[in-house]
C-alpha cells in the first residue's frame, strides 16, 4: 500500500475543500473520502487505488436516517448498511431496500459499510482488481482482456468494446427502483442528482463510473414517499447461498389494482454495468393482467437489449427468469 | 492464553520464544523494524523506539479489551495488523486479509467488523475487543466453551473469529432456525468445514439447540 497523509475534517464544508483539490473523484483519485474502507482499502492493498490523501467522514454529522417532510426518508451518507436494513422505516415502507442490502456481503461488512460507499462500490472485475493485467478502467487504454478472457460473471447490459464489468452492489439496484435521489454537497455548492442519472456508462471511458467531481460529498440520499398498496420484492441469484456476488438480481415494486398492473418499478442487478433500471420492462407491465405470461414478456423485454460475452450468455435466461420470479412473486404477496 | 506483556514471564512458551527473539531482532535493525512494522506501544517493556523515531507515524488512542492503549502507528496500519503487531495480541488471525474470510473478526463498540479493512487511526477513542477480552482459559466466555463442547473447529485457525461473530450474533436480528444462523455467519469461512458444530454451539448458547 501506498503511503499517505490520514485527515479528519472538523466539518462537511473542510472536507468539499480538501477534495476539490483532487484531479479527479473517478479511477485513481488522489484524493478519497473514507467511510466503511470496504471497497477503498481493498484496492488500496492492491495498489489499484493510491489516494496521497484520506478524508474520514465517519465523524462528521451524516449518519441518522430521519422521515423527510414530503413522507419520504431521508438516509445520511454514513449510515451503516446493516442499521438502515433494519430501520423500522425502512422494513415497512421500503422493504425491497432492506431485503436487498441483507442479501449482499456479510454481517461484518454491512456493519462497515455505509449507504454513500456502497452508492460508489466500484464496478469492477477482477482483472480490474490485479495491476499484472491490462485494463481500460484501471489504465486507460491498456485493453480489456475480459472480453477474450474470463467473463462469466461479467455484465451482458450497458457494456461496450472498453469494458464489461459489473456493478456489484445490491442497495444500489433497489435505489434505483426506489427512484431515489443522490444529495452532493460540491465545491460549487449543494447538488440532487436523481440516482438514474448518478451512474454513467463505460462507454470509451470505463475510468468514470459516476457524474462526481473533485469535492462532490454524497450527504445524504432521500427516499420518496412510499407508494401505497404496492408490493416490493428483491430476488438475487448467485452461485452460493450467502456472501457472493449477484449473477443476476431483480428488485421490483409492483401496483396491481383489479388483477391488472397499475405501475411497476423495475431494476436488475448482476447483469449491467450499472444498476440497471429497465423502462422497457416496465412500460411492457402497465395495464397488463398481473399473470406469469405478462411476466414473461416484461422479463424479454428487459433483455431485449443484451450482449453476452463467450461465457456468460447463460445470463440472459437466467436474469429473465430471476425478473419474472420476482414480478410473480411480489403480485402473490 | 494471555497476551499481557506485563505479566511475569515464568514460563518460556513457543510463542513468547518468538516474540522475544523478534524484539531482539528489531532492536538489531532499529529503523528496518520501524520502516517494516511502522508502529509501536508508546511507554509499553515492548517499545525499543520512541515515536519520533518512527518517520510518518502518528498517534492513536484505543481501548482495547477495556485497557487504555496510547500508540503511534503508521496511518497504513489496519485495525488487524495493529491488533497484532502492535499491542501484540495475536488470537486474532489474518487470514484473506481483503475481508473475504472472517479470521480477523473483531468487535468495534460492540459490533462485529473485519479488522483487516479498517484503518487504526479510523477508531481513536473507540471500544476494541478481541478475542483475547471474551474470556480466559481458567473462565471461558460461555460461546468459547461451547466450541470446545461441540468441537466447533479441527485447526482453529478461523475460530477466533468465528467465535467474535458468534459473540456479536447474540445480540443482532436473528431468526431462531439454524439456516438463519448459518445466513448470518456466512462472512466466516472454515477451511477445514466444522460449520455443523459451530451452528450447534451457537444454537447451544442461544438456548435453541
Amino acid at each position: 500500500m501506498h503511503t499517505f497523509e490520514f485527515i479528519r475534517p472538523r466539518d462537511s464544508a473542510a472536507a468539499v475543500g480538501l477534495a476539490a483539490q483532487a484531479k479527479t473523484a473517478q479511477q485513481g483519485a488522489d484524493v478519497r473520502f473514507v467511510a466503511g474502507g470496504t471497497t477503498l482499502l481493498d484496492l488500496m492493498k492492491l495498489n489499484v487505488e493510491t489516494p496521497a490523501r484520506l478524508v474520514d467522514i465517519n465523524r462528521l454529522p451524516l449518519s441518522t436516517v430521519e422521515a423527510a417532510p414530503d413522507g419520504g426518508l431521508k438516509i445520511g451518507a454514513t449510515v451503516r448498511n446493516s442499521d438502515l436494513a433494519h430501520h423500522s422505516r425502512v422494513e415497512k415502507d421500503y422493504a425491497v431496500l432492506s431485503q436487498a442490502i441483507l442479501a449482499g456481503a456479510s454481517p461484518q461488512l454491512r456493519n462497515m459499510a455505509t449507504t454513500a460507499g456502497n452508492l460508489l462500490q466500484r464496478t469492477r472485475c477482477a482483472y480490474f482488481r490485479d495491476t499484472a493485467m491490462p485494463c481500460n478502467k484501471r489504465a486507460p487504454g491498456t485493453g480489456c482482456p475480459a472480453i477474450t478472457g474470463s467473463n462469466r460473471t461479467l455484465a451482458i447490459l450497458g457494456t461496450s468494446e472498453s469494458c464489461i464489468a459489473t456493478n456489484p452492489s445490491d442497495m444500489n439496484v433497489a435505489m434505483v427502483a426506489l427512484e431515489a435521489t443522490v444529495h452532493v454537497q460540491g465545491a460549487k455548492g449543494p447538488r440532487a442528482i436523481p440516482v438514474g442519472e448518478f451512474y454513467v456508462l463505460p462507454g470509451s471511458t470505463p475510468q468514470r463510473e459516476t457524474v462526481l467531481e473533485p469535492g462532490d460529498l454524497i450527504t445524504h440520499v432521500t427516499l420518496p414517499p412510499p407508494v401505497a398498496g404496492s408490493k416490493q420484492v428483491y430476488l438475487k441469484l448467485r452461485d452460493r447461498a450467502s456472501y457472493e456476488f449477484a449473477l443476476a438480481s431483480a428488485a421490483v415494486i409492483l401496483t396491481v389494482s383489479g388483477g391488472k398492473v397499475t405501475r411497476a418499478r423495475v431494476a436488475l442487478g448482476g447483469v449491467g454495468t450499472r444498476p440497471w433500471r429497465s423502462p422497457e420492462a416496465e412500460s411492457a407491465l402497465v395495464g397488463q393482467t398481473a399473470d406469469a405470461a405478462s411476466f414473461r414478456k416484461a422479463a424479454e423485454a428487459a433483455l431485449r437489449g443484451a450482449r453476452p460475452q463467450s461465457e456468460n450468455a447463460y445470463k440472459i435466461e437466467l436474469s429473465k427468469r430471476c425478473l419474472a420470479h420476482a414480478l410473480q412473486t411480489a403480485s402473490t404477496s | 492464553m494471555r497476551d499481557d506483556p506485563e505479566a511475569p514471564r515464568k514460563k518460556l512458551t513457543r510463542r513468547r520464544f518468538l516474540s522475544t527473539a523478534g524484539s531482539s531482532a528489531a532492536a538489531a535493525a532499529l529503523i528496518g523494524r520501524a520502516a517494516a512494522a511502522g508502529a509501536t506501544e508508546h511507554g509499553s517493556a515492548a517499545a525499543v523506539v520512541d515515536a519520533p523515531t518512527l518517520e510518518g507515524a502518528v498517534p492513536v488512542t484505543l481501548r482495547i479489551n477495556g485497557k487504555e492503549k496510547r500508540l503511534f502507528v503508521d496511518p497504513r496500519t489496519t485495525l488487524l495488523d495493529c491488533v497484532r503487531e502492535t499491542v501484540a495480541l495475536t488470537g486474532t488471525k489474518k487470514g484473506c486479509d481483503h475481508g473475504q474470510c472472517g479470521a480477523c473478526t473483531v468487535h468495534v463498540n460492540g459490533r462485529r467488523v473485519n479488522s483487516c479493512l479498517t484503518l487504526a487511526l479510523m477508531h481513536d477513542g473507540e471500544e476494541i475487543t478481541t478475542i483475547e477480552g471474551l474470556g480466559t482459559p481458567e473462565a471461558l466466555h460461555p460461546m468459547q466453551a461451547a466450541f470446545v463442547a461441540h468441537d466447533g473447529y479441527q485447526c482453529g485457525y478461523c475460530t477466533s473469529g468465528q467465535i467474535m461473530s458468534a459473540v456479536a450474533l447474540l445480540k443482532e436480528p436473528c431468526g431462531s432456525d439454524d439456516a438463519a444462523v448459518k445466513e448470518l455467519m456466512s462472512g466466516n469461512i472454515c477451511r477445514c468445514g466444522a460449520y455443523p458444530n459451530i451452528v450447534a454451539a451457537i444454537q447451544q448458547v442461544r438456548g435453541k439447540a
